[in-house]
């Protein structure tokens, strides 16, 4: 049996209030697995996400990510597992007031990558998803579609070995969302780990599904 | 090493690129904290001259003792000598009434008065300078030339520069005093200055940290601009300061003539505006170093 590079083990999520968002899921995924991570609104999805990029703690149980323990990570270790980390967020966190260039340098210049280097890599980032003609726009000027390639080539810029994306098609109609799923399987195919959270049950094809239902795993 | 002075770099370039964004409230801040230090600095300048004003003074400690009827030679030689060996004295000068009232004359004003005397009324004197200028060694002094045959009066002369000094020393604890609450201003300026910044940057901090920017690459900037703005009210400050006082020495020079003496106000050493702005800019790092430990704490979702 390979090492799982991703491994939630007896996971519970309560949140203040006494919702509990994850009932002791447990799950592995080996490495450049393609996996659905699938469910009704408010199945727990997102929160085993932001349990993943340690934007979150579980409440009880452990999740390990690339070999660490994300739930005893110390805070000086999270920005180093997030750089093996490729996220792509529900409400995609571009920077309104910056380029779509300056959005894809962002994450080599806060690991301080040499700037050449940077560039050149940025460049081929927004080349893979075909955004390289947009490169000095602002992102409000680009549609829906052009708007979550550019979170894709954000997230694949410092080539991580996980890429893991919250509903990134959601607001996209079906072509469009055929076509960034292709993306997502072109990243697979090179070796990366990918994980979508979709509540979207049609495109679930050339990939494990993992079903969450009110934060468990049914068998 | 290169990616670190890299950040560096980067850092200070976004600070210098936040202060160009609004240049305008930059200023305003500066100029408040520029105002801010500058009452500290200006009692401080204010303070030095005058230390510098009392270190001229003749701080030896001083008695002058007045003799009472006019004794013949023979008794004066004696007094002196008994005088000269007081523990505690280091040197007696003898001032014969007709030289102080000869000195008297020299000064303006007293001409007329003293032409109208029949007799000279001034006694001899001797002016004796003490070896320390310890209170209870001038006290005892004091009471023990008072019981010598032929003495009138005995006065010490040091007292005023002590009651100088005690001022002297009231008005340094004030200066102290008065730099402590302003600089405790200071940082609470940069303080409030650098959580709005937080708070405008808000979103570019989420991303960064999203991206995996580590707590000191987000908290580098803050710093420069804390610093910067710490260093830029200083030298405001000094500015105010020293323009000041330059108008001051115009305005004393001008009166100089009217008083017979010319008082010139010294402006603050090199040394002096070097190490105030090291502090300035230290108490905007302090103030920064707060701000960033509270407010950026909202971002660490753990």
């Amino acid at each position: 049996m390979t090492q799982s590079i991703i491994s939630v083990r007896n996971v519970t999520k309560r949140y203040p209030g006494g919702l509990e968002a994850l009932s002791g899921i447990s799950i592995n995924i080996e490495p450049g697995e393609f996996v659905f991570l699938t469910g009704h609104s408010g199945a727990g999805k997102s929160t085993l996400v932001r349990l993943l990029a340690a934007i979150e703690r579980p409440s009880s149980g452990s999740v390990l990510v690339a070999g660490q323990n994300v739930s005893a990570l110390s805070p000086r270790g999270i920005p180093f597992l997030r750089r093996n980390l490729g996220l792509i967020f529900q409400d995609q966190k571009l920077l309104l007031d910056r380029s779509v260039f300056d959005n894809v340098m962002l994450p080599l210049i806060v690991t301080g990558q040499p700037y050449r280097d940077s560039m050149r890599r940025a460049r081929a980032a927004l080349d893979k998803v075909g955004l390289l003609d947009r490169e000095k726009a602002k992102p409000i000027a680009l549609s829906g579609g052009e708007q979550q390639r550019l979170c894709i080539a954000r997230a694949v810029v410092n080539r991580p070995s996980i890429l893991i994306a919250d509903e990134p098609t959601a607001s996209l109609d079906t072509e469009y969302a055929q076509t960034i799923t292709e993306m997502f399987h072109s990243f697979n195919q090179v070796g990366v780990t990918v994980l979508i959270a979709t509540h979207d049950r049609e495109r679930l094809e050339r990939g494990r599904v993992i079903t969450l239902n009110h934060g468990r795993i049914p068998e | 090493m290169t990616a670190w002075l890299r950040h560096h770099l980067q850092s200070l370039q976004h600070a210098l690129g936040r202060f160009a964004e609004a240049p305008f409230a930059s200023c305003a801040n500066i100029v408040v904290v520029g105002v801010v230090l500058a009452l500290p600095l200006g009692a401080y300048a204010l303070l030095s001259n005058l230390q510098l004003y009392a270190g001229s003074l003749p701080t030896e400690p001083q008695i002058s003792i007045f003799l009472s009827t006019a004794p013949g030679r023979a008794d004066v030689a004696a007094l002196e000598a008994r005088v000269r060996n007081a523990e505690g004295v280091r040197s007696v000068r003898f001032v014969p009434k007709d030289s102080a009232l000869a000195s008297l004359k020299r000064l303006p004003g007293l001409n007329d008065v003293i032409a109208s005397l029949r007799e000279n009324p001034l006694p001899d004197a001797f002016v004796v300078t003490l070896t320390s200028s310890d209170a209870d060694i001038s006290a005892r002094l004091e009471t023990q030339f008072r019981g010598l045959p032929g003495v009138g009066t005995v006065q010490v002369d040091s007292a005023w520069i002590r009651r100088i000094e005690s001022l002297m020393r009231i008005a340094r604890s004030a200066v102290l005093m008065l730099s402590l609450l302003l600089g405790l201003a200071l940082v609470a300026v940069t303080f409030n200055t650098i959580r709005l910044q937080v708070l405008t940057q808000r979103e570019e901090i989420e991303v960064s940290k999203l991206v995996g920017a580590t707590d000191a690459y987000v908290r580098r900037p803050f710093f420069y601009q804390g610093v910067a703005l710490g260093v830029a009210g200083g030298v405001i400050a000094l500015g105010i300061v020293q323009g000041a006082m330059l108008v001051f020495n115009a305005d004393l020079a001008r009166l100089g003539p009217i008083f017979g003496i010319l008082p010139v106000l010294r402006l603050l050493a090199l040394q002096d505006s070097l190490s105030f702005l090291f502090f300035a800019g230290i108490l905007g790092w302090l103030g920064t170093y707060l701000s960033v430990s509270r407010h950026l704490l909202v971002y660490d979702p753990l």
